[in-house]
């Protein structure tokens, strides 16, 4: 008896799965499933480009009509990553525009992307009509151009932190005056002054813009009439908030502020002059997300701007908010929950001391939504840790980075241990974590034992032996994301566990003592991995108990990369290592 | 489980020495080294010398000031370049600097950027140190006062304000001073 249900009621069920995670799970249930569901995945996410093929991916979901890629591995934002590693959209973009020209959205995340990409997108997928991209580079704003000019259908273009070959700001006049789609624009990332008629007019033609993110170079009074003509904006990014207006422009500018009853998120404010801040008072109360990580604010005017925001969700801002500061956004703040602080100052010399451990514990102990944190710090304690774990068992994600490395805790000079034990122990579901200051293998026995919900773990200058690395391997059973930087770990604790790297999508370890013969050994017994061994300094012949100075190991159903560049090596390298029995597709 | 052994070992094989610094950089390597010895040996010593060994540590850490860790701290380069421009702004060429004034007893500091020419910066200058500055003349340089307006500029020389051009001014300018009487005399004629 045929009890499969016919594949259009399969359609119609699977058509209310929306998250990825469950289509996973139910492609998994049997074949007729697993092909109804590839049929109606609109949305695809691949979290590591080289983990799969574009070619396979084409395949697999022919009714694609979002890809979401993301190239380098996360510790490339600290230049950790030597230029030319990788991370190339090329392949996808030709591969995609061949097998998915229906394609309608590419979200790019830390990849090269050049102006041939762009090019290529723009003459390639008709009903194009988003292009989000975060922390890229390898393209011009002459790439730009060739978006703006061709997507007939564009709702958005975010350029978020990318570094951009800045030839000038003609290419936002490239937009047609047929373009009236437009519902988010962000270039906050260029130099180059656009012309402000041409932003004016796209901005009064695009009834549906509702996030607007200008660049450094665009003045306060050009913001002023921006904003008269987007009074329905819900996300603002401003330029340089620094202008000399006289008394009628800013109160003119007050008055326009007032109009924008929509607004929900606010950022750039570069340069901020303190008598400007008051222009914000009116918006205020509405904010639900509040970036000032580029606005060099004092505690006292932030105290001021932040006793207003009472229904505030995320706050990012630099530690020039100090303690005091802190103490404010908590019994003003009590929607918070996320809170990053950043330090102002470039170098670990640099780091404001008026802020300390305190200010994020007046926070956790006020605000009862925090859930994810990221706090750069002087120092830290273990009973600052252990408050925080208290009465924050809801976090989800907790980043320390205490700026000097090896800290102790300030108060008892003990490593930073106990303190860390409280926050996996009390924090149940915490799924991401940094940790730092002074620790020892004890820290890691910790997070193995309790962290069990850890999917993201990133340590630097921590621990003492290949203890740590077993206990975190051996312990944490969600883990799938592991970064580590200067540690003293050997090859025992990587070979031991080395079954694990297979349920993870990577693991990066830089300046810790892997050796290259322990590398060679895990690219022959796991085929299923890529272990990309990356050294500048790459000698002639290298001994295999010598140490290699970064690794970067993922899984993969793709092999060999084909694009590495000379100085990463991995085992399809050295044709006598037995290369002929390991699966090349 | 004991794990002294396993630290022995890393301690002896030079190849897989700990180091932060970049294989071949010798320098900043042994610092950071010592510094990890330090770290790790912390846990092993003696609770006695434990504030010793931790406050050579914090010497070693103190000692090496620009041997920069390379992504430390983990900030993007994004950011960390953002940062740097305001600092250049603020710390840079001649935003705030110092006035003096012969015969004032104090010094003032005033902020050249929100000036945008000479003669707002004069008019401020005026008001600060109630005293009236004259008329400039490109040849004679200040007439009809004792008080003659001067700046070190980045060479060290003691220059008459007005000049150079504006920008060029705020770009060199290091300190201002306000000279008064017979001193001034001498700049106050042309060359």
């Amino acid at each position: 008896m045929d009890l499969r249900l016919p594949s259009k009621v399969l359609e119609h069920i699977f058509s209310f799965v929306d998250s990825n995670e469950d289509r996973n799970s139910v492609s998994l249930v049997c074949k007729s499933w697993f092909e109804t569901e590839r049929l109606t995945r609109k949305r695809v996410f691949v979290r590591n480009c080289y983990a799969v093929t574009p070619a396979a991916v084409a395949r697999r979901f022919p009714g694609m009509r979002s890809l979401t890629l993301k190239g380098k591995p996360h510790f490339a934002d600290y230049n950790l990553v030597p230029d030319g590693w990788g991370g190339y959209a090329w392949p996808w973009i030709e591969a995609m525009a061949e097998k998915s020209p229906s394609l309608e959205e590419l979200r790019l995340k830390r990849m090269v992307v050049t102006d041939e990409c762009l090019e290529k997108i723009a003459a390639s997928f008709k009903d194009f009509k988003v292009l989000v991209l975060t922390s890229c580079e390898g393209f011009s704003t002459d790439g730009l151009a060739a978006i703006a000019v061709a997507c007939r259908n564009l709702t958005e273009l975010e350029l978020r932190e990318c570094i951009v070959e800045d030839l000038g700001g003609d290419w936002l006049s490239y937009f047609p005056e047929t373009l009236t789609s437009l519902v988010s624009l962000d270039f906050s990332c260029l130099d180059s002054e656009v012309k402000l008629s041409d932003l004016e007019r796209l901005v009064s033609r695009s009834p549906n813009l509702k996030s607007l993110k200008l660049n450094r170079a665009v003045s306060l009074d050009a913001l002023g009439s921006l904003l008269r003509l987007a009074p329905q904006l819900v996300e603002l990014g401003t330029g340089s908030f620094s202008d000399k207006l006289d008394q009628e422009a800013v109160s003119k500018l007050a008055q326009v502020f007032t109009e924008l009853k929509e607004l929900k998120s606010l950022s750039g404010l570069w340069d901020v002059l303190p008598e400007y801040i008051p222009l914000l008072y009116s918006v205020c109360p509405g904010l639900t997300s509040l970036n000032l990580s580029y606005a060099t604010v004092q505690m006292p005017d932030l105290v001021e701007l932040l006793s207003r925001c009472s229904n505030l969700q995320k706050l990012w801002v630099m530690d020039l908010i100090e303690d005091k500061g802190l103490e404010a956004v908590a019994s003003s703040c009590k929607e918070l929950r996320e809170l990053r602080v950043f330090p102002s100052g470039a170098d670990v010399d640099e780091t404001n001391v008026a802020m300390t451990e305190q200010g994020l514990v007046s926070v956790s102990e006020a605000c009862p939504n925090l859930e994810s944190v990221l706090y750069f710090c002087a120092q830290f304690t273990n009973a600052a840790l252990a408050t925080i774990a208290k009465t924050r068992p809801n976090l989800k994600c907790f980043r320390l980075c205490v700026i000097e490395p090896f800290a102790p805790d300030h108060k008892t000079h003990q490593p930073l241990d106990e303190g860390f034990k409280a926050i996996v122990e009390s924090c149940k579901d915490l799924q991401r974590l940094s940790v730092s200051g002074l620790l020892t293998d004890k820290a890691f026995e910790y997070i193995g034992t309790h962290g069990k919900k850890l999917r993201m773990l990133s340590i630097a200058f921590a621990g003492d032996s290949d203890l740590m690395l077993h206990h975190l391997l051996s312990g944490c059973e969600s883990l799938n994301k592991l970064e580590i930087r200067d540690c003293p770990f050997g090859d025992t604790a990587l070979l031991e566990n080395a079954a694990k790297l297979e349920t993870m999508r990577s693991l990066w370890m830089s300046s810790c003592g892997v050796s290259f013969g322990a590398c060679k050994l895990m690219s022959e017994k796991m085929p299923k991995l890529n272990v990309e061994v990356i050294d500048e300094h790459t000698p002639e012949t290298r001994p295999d108990s010598s140490a290699v100075e970064k690794i970067y190991i993922y899984r993969t159903l793709a092999g060999p990369r084909l694009d590495m560049p000379e100085f990463v090596w991995t085992i399809h390298k050295n044709p006598e290592i037995g290369v002929s029995h390991l699966a090349i597709e | 489980m004991e794990n002294v052994g396993v630290c022995d070992e890393f301690v002896n094989l030079k190849a897989t020495e700990l180091r932060l610094g970049l294989p071949g950089t010798e320098d900043g390597g042994e610092a950071e080294k010592q510094k990890i010895s330090c770290g790790r040996s912390n846990k092993r010593a003696l609770p006695e010398t434990e504030k010793d060994i931790e406050s050579t540590g914090k010497t070693e850490t103190a000692s090496p000031p620009k041997a920069q860790i390379v992504g430390w701290p983990p900030v993007r380069s994004y950011r960390k370049n953002n940062i740097q421009t305001k600092k250049n702004e603020s710390e840079g060429q001649g935003m705030y600097v110092k006035v003096s004034m012969d015969g004032a007893p104090y010094l003032r500091k005033i902020d050249l950027t929100v000036y945008k020419q000479y003669s707002e910066l004069m008019k401020s200058l005026e008001n600060m140190f109630k005293f009236s500055v004259g008329e400039y003349f490109e040849r004679e340089g200040y007439k009809g006062s004792d008080f003659v307006p001067t700046y070190e500029d980045k060479d060290g020389d003691w220059m008459l304000v007005g000049d150079v051009p504006w920008e060029m001014f705020v770009s060199s300018c290091k300190r201002l001073r306000i000279m008064k009487g017979s001193e001034a005399k001498g700049l106050g004629c042309s060359v």
